[in-house]
């Protein structure tokens, strides 16, 4: 991925933050400015907790490009404490571990490495949480 | 508005055609196509395909196809809605003819895909998701299946062999289709044990990348009447989307896109699911047939399943689906799926379809879905007597 893509997106890839709806209220992620629910300009940032639980899953063997050093490797749907659903890869866990329904937390780690001098991309993904909750 | 009429068909076989390139690919469908119509002249081509830029290194597909199948100077241009392509290039023949822009439109799908494997041709596929948010980590377009396959059958308490039914189906259809890619029968032991690719997505469940074309005419109905050709006419033709992200959607079991375009076909053709005499559905991976089965009104939530392993979906059944082999079985050749799906339909209305012939079919429904839901696009055809 191009660094200029990279570096736009960083707001959401590190600190996960979406933006919240001065109409309805409703958290939205990823930032899309009009509120998918009211239609209303939706501007006002807002940083989602990174807590969530796991909405569905599944395990990588056949990889598209880039990733292939990555295999296997696990991904999910993961609904937010917020609300909205994130797609995303899990780490710090064993495949046959995860299940539907399971809390994760989000974690900032090495997504993509465009070969041995090319740019590497981060980005979130999310484990079994290891944090205090607040 | 005209009533249009589909007045000729043509495809290549399904497969990998490793001695063929793109353009030869869509002249052959266009050449039988025009035969098959019989007509001397054409006013405008359209062309479905998906991936020709990324895997073939070709983009501008309307001039080329035009210009290889002898129709320099003609209207043409390519149509990209992700696998609904086919079916969108169809849309656009049919709006065309029905708003009396051209009297005699082909419509080719054409995808070349087996040049490239692999993760190229894996990552290729993934752009039908959203490029930010879905693939950028690292997610296939198998693997976004899987998680609404898993989520499936956590809802709704099936195991992973109570998806075999529309596999088992798919391969028994294309035994008898000599176009089809696949002609071998699967049981339910080969289905739960085929490799798995993203679980619980096997091999089983999953349309194989290939190549191929198909191609069909388009003129007034009334014109196919008067010159006596067999055919369908389009009583239902219907375009809508729903979010291109699966984590965007308010329940990602629901697959609002195709609820939406399936009852505005209905709504056009003035009839109800129940008068559906069989309906090629999107069986890109079998959850994908089961939802767009709820969606299409033909199960309740959650009953898509059900209907398969209640053998209605055969092709003696209540609802024959993928009467000739599916994308399963026939194959995806992606831009060019949704073509095949309505040449197959004619072969159905004409009583063309050999062993595979639904009894008595007059009222077919084609359904083809691009992305994971985002681009449904479904077209009813009925029998012209």
């Amino acid at each position: 991925m191009s660094v200029a893509r990279n570096w736009r997106l960083q707001q959401q890839r590190y600190r996960l933050v979406g933006e919240v709806c001065d109409r309805c209220g409703v958290a939205i992620f990823p930032p899309r400015d009009v509120c998918p629910e009211c239609e209303a300009p939706a501007r006002t940032p807002f940083t989602f907790s990174g807590r969530g639980e796991v909405y569905s899953y599944s395990t990588i063997y056949h990889p598209p490009a880039g990733f292939e050093e990555a295999v296997p490797y696990t991904v999910a749907l993961v609904r937010l404490e917020e609300g909205p659903l994130v797609t995303a890869q899990l780490t710090d866990v064993r495949a046959e571990e995860v299940e539907i329904g399971m809390p994760v937390e989000m974690v900032t780690r090495r997504l993509q490495a465009e070969g041995a001098e090319g740019v590497i991309g981060y980005g979130y993904k999310f484990r079994p949480p290891v944090r205090q909750s607040s | 508005m005209r009533d249009v009429a589909i007045i000729g068909i043509g495809q290549t076989k399904v497969g990998e055609h490793w001695d063929t390139g793109l353009r030869h690919l869509a002249l052959e469908a266009v050449q039988a196509a025009v035969k098959d119509a019989g007509v001397d002249h054409i006013d405008a081509l359209y062309v479905g395909n998906m991936l020709s830029g990324e895997l073939a290194g070709q983009e501008h597909l309307g001039a080329l196809v035009a210009d290889f199948s002898g129709m320099r100077g003609v209207e043409a241009f390519k149509v990209e809605a992700a696998c609904a392509s086919g079916a969108a290039a169809l849309r656009l023949g049919y709006v065309a003819v029905a708003g009396s822009m051209a009297d005699v439109v082909l419509v080719v799908g054409v995808e070349k895909m087996t040049d490239q494997m692999g993760p190229q041709a894996t990552s290729a596929l993934a752009m039908a998701a959203d490029a930010d948010y879905e693939a950028a980590q690292g997610l296939s377009f198998v693997t976004i299946n899987a998680l609404l396959m898993r989520r499936y059958m956590y809802e709704y308490g099936y195991k992973k062999e109570d998806f075999a039914p529309f596999t088992i189906n798919a391969h028994a259809n294309a035994m008898h289709n000599p176009y089809a890619m696949f002609h071998q029968r699967v049981d339910v032991k080969a289905y739960v044990n085929a490799r798995m690719i993203a679980d619980p997505i096997n091999l089983m469940d999953s349309s194989p990348v290939a190549d191929g074309a198909a191609a069909v005419v388009l003129a007034p109905s009334d014109w196919a009447r008067r010159l006596g050709r067999k055919g369908a006419r389009i009583i239902g033709s219907a375009v809508a989307t729903d979010t291109v992200a699966v984590h965007d959607r308010h329940d990602p079991l629901v697959l609002e896109g195709a609820a939406i375009s399936s009852y505005k076909a209905y709504e056009q053709a003035d009839i109800g699911p129940e008068e559906i005499d069989f309906f090629e559905l999107h069986d890109a991976f079998s959850i994908m047939a089961a939802l767009s089965l709820e969606a299409a009104g033909f199960a309740q939530r959650g009953g898509g399943l059900r209907l398969a392993l209640d053998g209605e979906i055969g092709i003696h059944g209540r609802l024959p689906v993928a009467t000739m082999g599916g994308l399963k079985a026939r194959g995806h050749p992606v831009g060019a799926t949704g073509i095949y799906q309505a040449v197959e339909a004619v072969q159905q209305l004409r009583d063309q379809a050999s062993e595979n012939q639904v009894p008595n079919a007059r009222i077919g429904m084609i359904q083809n879905i691009g992305g994971s839901g985002a681009t449904v696009i479904t077209h009813i055809l009925e029998r012209i007597e």
